[in-house]
């Protein structure tokens, strides 16, 4: 069953047509990947989902109902959470102060100490920083916050923006395994990553997105081995 | 003849090192890509290039002379321009009057009377002449990054530096934008450029540079450089990495 469906999106900033028309499916219970070079339309698409930008056509439904009007708390409330690019944490607050921000929800407040017992074991080094001001901790332990925090939120569905981004590839590595571990949870993610081949490689589906529309899509690790992927990244 | 030497430059930014030691050479003529992943350093080298930070350590050579750390309109009177990535058009003046600051500030350090003539020209090149006399701020994207360049061209540069002038284009403006390059070309000027949409700098660069993490990892032809192993590498991931999470 699909959790997600993104039909014919088009969407773009002040007359700039970024996606023309991008169909997307997630499957419930399963680590999608969307990648693509710079300035592809990869986060403009995530924004798009998660309501903070308003499409110009096509619909987003979630658990089988329209989502396409609703407003961002809206949907954050029903279960699609964002993990943003650049972590977006508050930094003069403490690891747990951020934490329990993203518990905001009703339903996510009800079940905040067994979520933050299991987010303190997906990532035991927060646990130790609890008390820090997040903006004191490193990169990799700053995505891990921001990660954590939208656990926090209970989603149904997890969309993680550049989850590597600005790490050194052992820090990547370990986010990359926290995936593994939130998949086995039976967590639907859909991951936008710079970082192609190691994103390739914990996925379980990917599609690759070129000019605001989808030019690749197929299992993970098929894609992985298709030199048109490489091609569609250094353009010959 | 080479127009622009860049030798072992270095920029840091407190605790960052954004150059390590990058050195290439740039024959008059060329069109020269320059390529690399996000926050590789592709604008912090133009910055350095055209005077806007001064290097930590290594030289620019110019036209022979040493421009290392001489302030940018110092460096745009030489002949050397530059079209931004972000493009901020003054949007209370109209297109031809936006155009003619390049003029005055240029090579040939135009008076207004003479610089609006100039103007016409670059405005021409670029296809916006028919837009001359509206306010810049009415101008879509495309026509801005249009604007863009011929306020550089209207500098009368030997070199131009363009820093992603096909972001945000479509894919006809992108073939538009890709004639009036290599048209700029044909006119005998030199062109240094940072582009993201691969398919269009690799078919128009005659050489590329690859910048990752602040040094350069390859150089050649486009051909050569899409295929080699450090370049898919920084492009693609890290294959070391990936084989451990496949592994698991």
């Amino acid at each position: 069953m699909n959790l997600l469906e993104i039909n014919d999106l088009t969407s773009g900033y002040e007359g700039v047509q970024i996606l023309w028309g991008v169909n997307l499916s997630l499957e419930k219970g399963k680590l999608t990947t969307l990648v693509g070079s710079n300035g592809v339309g990869k986060t403009t698409l995530l924004s798009t989902v998660m309501g903070l930008l308003r499409p110009w056509q096509g619909t987003v439904t979630f658990e089988g109902k329209d989502v396409t009007t609703l407003p961002a708390h809206a949907r954050a409330k029903a279960g699609m959470v964002l993990v943003p690019e650049g972590r977006q944490l508050f930094t003069e607050m403490t690891v747990l102060e951020n934490l329990e921000m993203g518990a905001f929800s009703p339903r996510a407040r009800a079940s905040y100490k067994d979520n933050l017992d299991k987010v303190f074991e997906l990532f035991p080094r927060l646990k130790e920083r609890a008390k820090q001001k997040a903006g004191t901790l490193s990169g990799g332990e700053q995505q891990m916050v921001a990660v954590s925090r939208g656990l926090m939120a209970e989603p149904e569905i997890l969309f993680l923006d550049e989850l590597s981004l600005g790490l050194s590839p052992l820090l990547a590595l370990t986010l990359f395994e926290s995936l593994t571990q939130l998949k086995k949870t039976g967590l639907t993610m859909l991951l936008v990553e710079q970082n192609v081949s190691m994103a390739l490689a914990v996925s379980d589906y990917a599609y690759v997105l070129a000019e605001g529309r989808v030019h690749l899509e197929g299992p993970a690790r098929d894609l992985l081995k298709n030199d048109e992927v490489r091609r569609t990244y250094l353009g010959i | 003849m080479m127009i622009l030497q860049v030798q072992d430059v270095t920029k840091r930014f407190g605790g960052l090192q954004a150059l390590t030691d990058v050195t290439f050479d740039l024959p008059e003529g060329q069109i020269l890509g320059l390529i690399g992943p996000n926050g590789a350093g592709k604008t912090t080298l133009f910055n350095v290039i055209n005077g806007v930070y001064a290097p930590n350590k290594g030289k620019i050579i110019f036209r022979g002379e040493d421009i290392t750390g001489k302030p940018s309109y110092e460096v745009a009177r030489r002949g050397l321009a530059r079209a931004h990535q972000v493009v901020r058009p003054l949007h209370d003046l109209t297109v031809r009057e936006n155009v003619m600051v390049g003029a005055c500030f240029g090579r040939e350090g135009h008076s207004l009377a003479a610089a609006a003539d100039r103007a016409d020209a670059a405005l021409a090149q670029v296809g916006l002449a028919a837009r001359a006399d509206q306010p810049s701020g009415l101008l879509n994207v495309a026509q801005k990054k249009r604007l863009e360049l011929a306020r550089a061209l209207a500098a009368r540069p030997y070199l131009l530096l363009l820093d992603e002038v096909l972001a945000g284009l479509n894919p006809t403006e992108i073939a538009e934008m890709v004639d009036t390059i290599l048209k700029i070309r044909e006119e005998g000027i030199t062109i240094l450029m940072i582009e993201h949409v691969m398919q269009a700098v690799m078919s128009i660069s005659d050489r590329i540079i690859v910048l990752d993490y602040g040094q350069l990892i390859a150089a050649g032809k486009p051909e050569e450089v899409a295929a080699n192993p450090q370049v898919i590498e920084a492009y693609l991931g890290d294959p070391e990495m990936t084989a451990r999470l496949m592994a698991e």
